[in-house]
Order: C-alpha cells, then structure tokens, then sequence
C-alpha cells in the first residue's frame, strides 16, 4: 500500500527540460497513467519515482515521507518494461522466484507467493519452460508475475503492452486492470495510447513537451480538455475543432452555419475573449448528427465503416473536414451535400491565442 | 476501363507453399484490399502481380489478356511500400518528378512541372516542393512516396501496408486522404494489410486471405455481417466477436453453461455449434431477458466496453458514450436476435434452410 507523491519534481539535461516541475499526488490504490506522445516525459518521469533517474528538482515522497535521494531497492517499487528483460536461461519458476531468492526468503514462503501469483495470471503450466519459448503475452504474464510476487507497496509499468499485437494488447490490457481490480496496488502505467490510458486509468496525466496539459479522470479529459492537445490527443479521431466568429451571442463558423452559444457559454466566452472575436469550437464526433434541418452544412468527403459504426467525413467552409460518427446504415457518395446539427451539451469553446479551454460557468 | 484477374495462382518457394490457388479479380477504379495476419502471402501476392516474382502455376490477366511474359516495366504498376524509399538528398520535387523523367518516359520539362503540381495539390504537399526529403515527417515522406506513384498515372496501385509506420492519429487522418483521393482520381488500387480497421474503413471489395489461401471475398459489409467462418469472424471487429459453445433443443438454443436461450432461426443447425455474438448486439436493458456480472469496465470515451460474466461464459459488451453500470453489478441485458451468427465444428458460417 503506498501513496506517492511529486512536489516540483523536474529533470533538466544542460539547458533542456525533458520534464518541467510537475506536482502530482497519487491516492493509495490509485492507477495513474502517465500518457503522452514519445519525448514528453513521461517515461523520464516514471524514472525518477523509481530512483533510476535522479530529479534536478523537486521532492518525491512515498507514504509521506521523502525518497527523493534513496537508492531504487531502497523505494519497494516493481518495475515492468515493455522488454520483459526476463533471464533467457532459468526457467519460468526460477524467473519469477529470482527476486525473493535475492531477498534470502525461505523456500517454502516462496513457494506459496509463487503459487499465489502465478494462479492470479493462470501460468501454472508454464513454469518449467525458458522464457523463449514463450508467446509474447505469456513473457509479460511472467514478467508481471515476477513484479507481483515481491508484493510491492506500488508497480511501475513502462509501456508494458508496447511490442504485443493489437489483439493480444486488448485482453492483457483487460488482464492488467483485473489485476489492479483484485490487488489494488497503487500504479503508475506510461503509455502513448490514448485508448489503453482511458481504459485503465483512474486518472490520466496528460503530458506533452515535457509538461503537464491536463490531470483528470478519463471522463474529464474526454468530455472537458483543458486545452487543444488534449482535445485532439483524445479520441479516435480527435476532437473536432473548427475556427468561428463570436457575434451577438452566437458562433458563425464561415458562411456554412451558426449557431447560438449552448446555455452557460456567453458570459464565459465575452470574458475570455476579451473583446476578440476569433473563437475555437469542438465537438466530438458523437456529438454531431446529420439531419436534413441541420444548422451547419458541408459536403461528404469520404465515408468509412468500422464495423460497429460508420464515420463520415464531411468538408465544411471549403477545407476543414469533421468526423461525424454515425449509424451504419449513414452512406453517401463523395460530394453529398449533408447538413447536421450539434449537441449542445457537448459543445466546447477554445481561446485560439492561448489554446485552452474555454470553461463554462457553472449552471 | 481495365480489369485484372489473377486465376489459380500457386506460389512455392523451397519450404512453403506461400500461395496456393489464389484467384480473384478487380475492377477498374475499384479499391481492393487483401487482408490477412502475417504470413498470409499477401506480399507475395504484389509481387507476383508487378512482375517481381513468377508464379509456379496460374495467370495473371488483364482485360482478358495474360500478362505473364511481361516484365515489369511493361505492366505499368507503381508500388507505395511501407518504407518510403525516397531519395533523402533530392527535393520533394525532385523526388516527385523522379519516375517521369526517366529516359522511357522522356517527359517535357513544363508538364513534368504540372503533373507534380497537381499531385503536390492534391496530397497538401504543395508547401514541402523545395525541401529536402530528409528533413519531412514520417507523414510527409508517405505523401510524397504516394504522390511519385500518382504522378506517373499507372494501371495500377500496389500498396504494401503504406501506414504502418505512421503513428495512430497520422494513420487515421491519412486513411481518410487515401480514400478520398483514390475515389475522386478513379484509380485502380490493391491494397495490402493485417489492419482489419485499414481493410473495413478504405475497401470497396476484400479478400481475407489466411495461410496462403483465399477464405473469403467480398464488401465490408459481408465481410462484418456474414463472415465466412470463425478466422474471418475473430479477424475483423474490435473487440472481438464473441464465440459460445451452443446447442439446439425442441427449436430452442441454449449456450453452454449459461442461461443464454434464444428461439432458433431457419437454418440447418446441428446438436452443437458455436454461436457469435458482436459486442455491439449485446445491450444492456432493465428489462432485459438475461443477467450478467459486470466483471470489468473499459471507458474509451465515444464507448464504453462491458467485461460480463454469464454463468460459466465470458462475454464482452460494447456500449455507446460512457457506461452507467459499476464493475460488480448484476445486469439484465438483450441480445440483438437478428444479427447472430453460427458456425459448424469446422467453424464454416452455417447457411441455407432449414429442412
């Protein structure tokens, strides 16, 4: 059981900062996934609550008390990579009992924490086998369990699902939360997939050029981004953000539709403006709906069906395209004029100068 | 108006049989992909079709006619690979106007210049003309590649799993540039890839293809509602199609080790099958026939997946928005009736009436 803790810890190389001061609290039992594109801190931040890197700033604190210059065996954290570095020449069992060996443990304990886990990640079959000769997925459960058997106050995990294939990343990702369901061990998981962050996560840190753009639960970050990062790095596709003219209350998106501010929107967006008239809106792409009375209209650029649901791809005001997700049965041929309408909940506004989030005032 | 037929390919190299009696067929302007896990000869297929490796048995026509004695050149294709494979220290447009001003062609200067104007225009690399490639994204780089296939007009479009490399939000925006493109310029395109997001989103027609086989051939459409067997069911969809072991009773279906039951359809079912379920034909509703433990709940935002357990069946749910049920719950549910699916023990589709 562990709770962390990150008070202005940042990491400068000469001149450069591969991670800004960041203030972070993690709660015990809380699973954090730090997500960002590559280079942006993320997994050097994942590094220094470990101990492997040194901060050039700030305190780290686990359960309240300061770690910030302890030797990583010295913080009882379990590390797991995305390379499963497992030893090539011990076999399953002798792989995961490695770090109670080392601690000196007796065998029979050992061999009950062994048993306890490797039936958690239903490996019990595997444990006389060398690691080679393992799946992919197979490796990670063992190296997962070789993480889980030091009953550790908290897991690091490095893109841990990184080299599997897509369907091999689903039921491991669905295998890892299980886990975490059933141990509640704290967690803090790096990933640069946006789908794995909001699947998992408790709460997502949002990271890019070594900052911090948004914290929040994956509904926050989702429905309310902080900024236009955010709003495009969530989702698949992004967000939708068109440009707009502010006047008398209502957006104009170029000549191909308007529409008056949602309920809360109109002294939020006045202030933040501050007399500019250029304003950014969003949507996702769930919350636009064709419909033949629509207030804004453009012209289908392509449709693609996914299965489940169809997305069309509609150009408005000449060259911006939107997504807009749709049942099945939505198809057109290229160049359909269509006209859809905008949930007005789920409509947010975006300052263009600063690029963040506009935040409406509460109802 | 072209059409390219490839009959009863066999491909042998020394240990595999990388095709075995491959055929199907394209039409001008259609965009074709063949889909299929690593290993599936997709690749082998391509290069067979430019010339580049000989097929053991079979042919390959076009408009009827066998293009087998050709050589390369003579087939008119153009390649877009994964890798860009541009030249780094020439300019984008150099690059571009690179296939046209080869000594076949001997293209004049002023329409070599239009042509890659137009091409430039029409994949938004316009601004990157005088840049040296190797100073481009990875993005750019695959627009360029595609741009010195489209330059050069060919009969045919080979692409060999072109976004691959790209990151996922560059991959997706240039999914959407490659169908419009390909729709609006009426090229001919076969388009190879293991991505079933990929083949559903951009294809006209698809053929899977699965150890150097054929397993089925036809729309996004067919290839979702009504895959041929389970491979072709487990393949496309995300997440997967759930597959119960079932059997049938006095008109009734009952799944295995679970109080799943559903009135038979009008077909040929035998004492035990598998039945699939497409996470998106589960719905959860208050008065719904069935119950399920919420054993785990994935929030991707636009939807939400349902980790369920029925009696001794795991089953996944795919829910709109963000999802009102707790992990622990007891939940009823309904499934969509029309929309289920039954494989034989062989996991062939089972069709036809009921006798």
């Amino acid at each position: 059981m562990a709770t962390i803790e990150l008070r202005k810890v940042e990491k400068k190389f000469g001149d450069l900062h591969a991670v800004k001061p960041l203030d972070l609290a993690i709660k015990d039992g809380e699973f954090v996934v730090l997500l960002g594109p590559s280079g942006c801190g993320k997994t050097t931040t994942l590094r220094m609550i470990s101990g492997l890197e040194t901060v050039t700033g700030g305190k780290i604190l686990l359960n309240g008390k300061e770690v910030t210059w302890n030797h990583p065996s010295e913080r009882d954290l379990a590390f797991v990579f995305q390379f499963y570095a497992l030893y090539s020449h011990l076999s399953v069992r002798q792989n995961i009992a490695f770090p109670l060996q080392a601690q000196g443990m007796k065998k029979q304990d050992i061999d009950a924490r062994l048993k306890e886990v490797v039936d958690i990640l239903r490996i019990p079959h595997l444990l006389r086998a060398r690691p080679g000769k393992l799946s992919g997925g197979d490796q990670q459960r063992v190296a997962l369990a070789r993480a889980l058997v030091r009953r550790p106050s908290a897991f690091l995990m490095d893109e841990p699902l990184g080299a599997l294939d897509a369907e091999l990343r689903e039921s491991m990702r669905a295998e890892i939360k299980n886990l975490h369901l059933a141990q509640h061990a704290t967690t803090v998981y790096v990933t640069h997939d946006q789908i794995e962050a909001m699947a998992m996560g408790d709460r997502i840190v949002v990271m890019s050029k070594a900052e911090v753009q948004q914290v929040g639960t994956p509904m926050e970050v989702y429905y309310d981004p902080a900024n236009l990062f955010v709003a495009r790095f969530i989702g698949s596709p992004g967000m939708n953000l068109v440009k707009g003219r502010v006047s008398q209350g209502a957006v104009h998106i170029g000549d191909c539709g308007r529409s008056p501010f949602p309920p809360g929107w109109n002294t939020a967006i006045t202030r933040a403006l501050d007399g500019r008239d250029e304003v950014l809106m969003g949507f996702r792409p769930e919350a636009a709906r064709v419909n033949g009375s629509g207030s804004f209209s453009g012209e289908v650029y392509t449709t693609d069906m996914h299965g489940a649901y169809t997305v069309l791809h509609v150009r408005i005001c000449g060259d911006e395209i939107v997504h807009i997700r749709s049942d099945r049965q939505t198809s057109y041929p290229i160049g359909t004029p269509v006209k859809f309408e905008l949930n007005p909940d789920m409509v947010r506004f975006f300052d263009p100068r600063t690029e963040s989030a506009i935040r409406r005032e509460a109802p | 108006m072209s059409r390219f037929e490839l009959q009863h390919i066999t491909k042998r190299f020394p240990t595999v049989t990388a095709l075995d009696d491959v055929s199907f067929s394209f039409e001008h302007g259609e965009f074709f992909v063949l889909l299929g896990p690593t290993g599936a000869g997709k690749t082998t297929t391509l290069r067979v079709i430019a010339g580049l490796e000989k097929q053991d048995e079979g042919s390959i026509l076009l408009d009827g006619h066998a293009l087998d004695s050709y050589t390369p050149a003579e087939r008119d294709v153009a390649f877009v690979f994964q890798q860009y494979s541009l030249y780094p220290t020439m300019t984008v447009y150099d690059n571009l106007a690179f296939p046209l001003r080869s000594p076949m062609r001997n293209t004049p200067e002023p329409e070599i210049r239009k042509k890659v104007d137009e091409a430039a225009e029409k994949l938004r690399i316009t601004q990157l003309l005088n840049r040296k490639t190797a100073q481009l994204s990875g993005g750019e780089m695959q627009r360029v590649a595609i741009g010195r296939a489209i330059v050069r007009a060919p009969r045919l479009f080979l692409m060999d799993e072109p976004l691959s490399n790209l990151d996922a939000k560059l991959r997706e925006s240039l999914r959407v540039e490659l169908k419009h493109l390909q729709k609006t310029q009426g090229s001919t395109t076969l388009f190879v890839t293991h991505d079933q997001i990929e083949a559903l989103t951009m294809a006209d027609r698809i053929a899977v293809l699965n150890e150097g086989r054929i397993v089925q051939q036809g729309t996004p459409d067919d290839i979702y509602d009504k895959p041929g067997t389970t491979f072709v069911a487990q393949l496309v969809g995300t997440p997967k199609i759930n597959l119960l072991k079932a059997g049938r009773q006095d008109g009734t279906i009952h799944v295995v080790d679970s109080g799943l039951t559903v009135p038979a359809p009008k077909l040929p079912l035998p004492e035990s099958f598998l039945l699939g379920i497409r996470p998106e034909d589960i719905r959860p509703d208050p008065k719904g026939a069935f119950t399920a433990n919420v054993n785990l709940i994935e929030p991707l935002g636009v939807e939400t997946i349902l980790h369920l357990r029925s009696g001794n069946n795991s089953l996944v749910g795919l829910v709109p928005g963000m999802a009102a049920q707790k992990v622990g719950e007891e939940i009823r549910f309904d499934i969509v009736r029309e929309k289920l699916h039954f494989f034989g023990s062989d996991g062939a589709r089972i069709v036809g009436d009921a006798r």
